[in-house]
């Protein structure tokens, strides 16, 4: 199993039935392909959707029909399209139950920084500030490095998404809680010690006498 | 059908024996009347739901200095990219441009202004400017880059930021239907920000996928009311 896919299938585990759930683009994407059996979600696209599936077949998509990513998709039966002012009070009223998101960078405080790299790389906030703004619950699905720098660090570096401590953050080495206390390790990945994730991890970490490995 | 033929649609008498003429207009004809460092508004997510026609005519005619209050504009060359491949794009508005690598280009050699803001603020703030709100409290932003500059206000416990609504000159925009009368409605996600935009300019020109007589659309499908429609563009000939 590649790092990416490990990631997805861990994120995907947070789960429920019923959820209303939306998935950034990129790695997060690939959460809907490891859904557990038996659990019934709703996705949204924050383009005005709720009910995307993916295309079902190549040849099929629909000139109005794309996720937030610009790829083609499917609508469920039971799908239901709106505007962007609806779509967006769904993600700030407080109706998402989770969001996952990539992530340049997370601090020790949990926040979140994925939108600019100043003076390199501007690309925009698109949903992302509302989504960690409003969401209920915000994971992180990200490599823990980049180029063999720690994306979990003391401080954003990188302007900052939100203020708001992000709940959960899953990479190919572990599973990250932070709290107010700091950032806590539950688990690790098969074939990680914890001494590797620190080795990995540019910000202190509190160790909890007993941290499971990862079960995907 | 409606029970109507589409030429007694166009000439339908209202209640007063008035004759109501359609909107439908000539493409060149109304993007001609959009001048050079003119506001739009223009619709769209990726180029779905974009008015692909009305922009393709502006850059045909050379039109420049334009400020653009968009979602995205899309990728080089295409949709609305078509306007910052032309340089006819002074300043954009926008959610994000991280898709299309001229709009990057051109800002960070800063030879266009862009002002990025979060995608749901974006929808309230042209929300609010279409429905003549002073503006709109909203949480995102706060603590961030976003807030450079704003009022917070605090409201039970709880920090917001004021942001101003926002207006244009023209609101380009595109539907599945429209009827002679204006009235419209999209199609899946190709509704996003266009019903939005259609309140919140001083002249709206719509583009649609077809344009139906005048009750085609029932009243409870319509979307955006044809009373916030100027004008319709004309079906492109694909024969003859």
């Amino acid at each position: 199993m590649d790092e990416k896919t490990l990631i997805a299938a861990r994120v995907a585990r947070e789960m429920t039935d019923g959820m209303l759930v939306n998935l950034g683009i990129g790695l997060p994407t690939l959460v809907a392909r490891h859904l557990p059996k038996g659990i019934d979600v709703s996705f949204q696209s924050e383009n005005g959707l709720i009910g995307m599936e993916s295309l079902p077949e190549a040849g099929l998509a629909d000139d109005d029909l794309i996720d937030a990513g610009g790829t083609p998709i499917g609508a469920v039966a039971g799908a239901s399209a709106f505007d962007s002012a609806m779509s967006f009070g769904l993600i700030r009223g407080g109706h998402m139950d989770v969001t996952v998101l990539g992530g340049l960078e997370v601090d020790a405080a949990g926040r979140l920084a994925n939108w600019m790299v100043p003076g390199k790389m501007v690309p925009g906030m698109g949903g992302a500030m509302d989504l960690v703004t409003g969401a209920r619950r915000v994971i992180v699905a990200m490599t823990h490095t980049a180029k063999g720098a720690p994306k979990i660090v003391a401080q954003c570096s990188l302007p900052l998404t939100s203020e708001r401590r992000v709940d959960l953050i899953v990479t190919e080495l572990a599973v990250i809680v932070p709290t107010e206390a700091g950032l806590e390790l539950r688990e690790t990945a098969p074939g990680v010690s914890i001494a590797d994730v620190i080795a990995a991890t540019g910000a202190t970490l509190i160790i909890p006498a007993v941290v499971p490995t990862m079960v995907i | 059908m409606c029970g109507f033929s589409f030429r007694t649609a166009e000439r339908a008498k209202n209640s007063n024996g008035n004759v109501h003429m359609s909107k439908v207009i000539r493409l060149a004809d109304v993007v001609e009347t959009i001048p050079d460092g003119a506001t739009l508004m223009i619709g769209g997510f990726l180029a779905v739901g974009a008015p692909l026609r009305l922009i393709g005519e502006l850059v045909r005619q050379g039109r420049k200095d334009l400020t653009i209050i968009v979602n995205d504009t899309n990728r080089a060359g295409l949709g609305v990219g078509r306007l910052i491949a032309a340089r006819a794009v002074r300043k954009v508005v926008a959610s994000h441009v991280g898709t299309n690598a001229d709009t990057q280009r051109q800002l960070l050699a800063g030879e266009i202004e862009v002002e990025l803001v979060p995608q749901g603020t974006l929808a309230e703030r042209i929300r609010a400017g279409g429905v003549g709100l002073g503006g709109i409290l909203t949480p995102t932003g706060v603590g961030t880059l976003v807030e450079d500059g704003k009022p917070v206000i605090e409201v039970g416990g709880r920090r917001f930021l004021l942001e101003t609504p926002l207006r244009a000159d023209f609101a380009l925009i595109a539907a599945k239907h429209a009827d002679h009368k204006g009235n419209l409605d999209y199609a899946l996600t190709a509704r996003n920000f266009n019903p939005l935009m259609a309140m919140a300019a001083d002249t709206v020109i719509a583009e649609a996928q077809d344009i139906v007589p005048v009750g085609c659309i029932p009243p409870d499908q319509i979307v955006t009311p044809g009373v916030l429609v100027d004008h319709l563009v004309a079906k492109e000939q694909s024969h003859g």
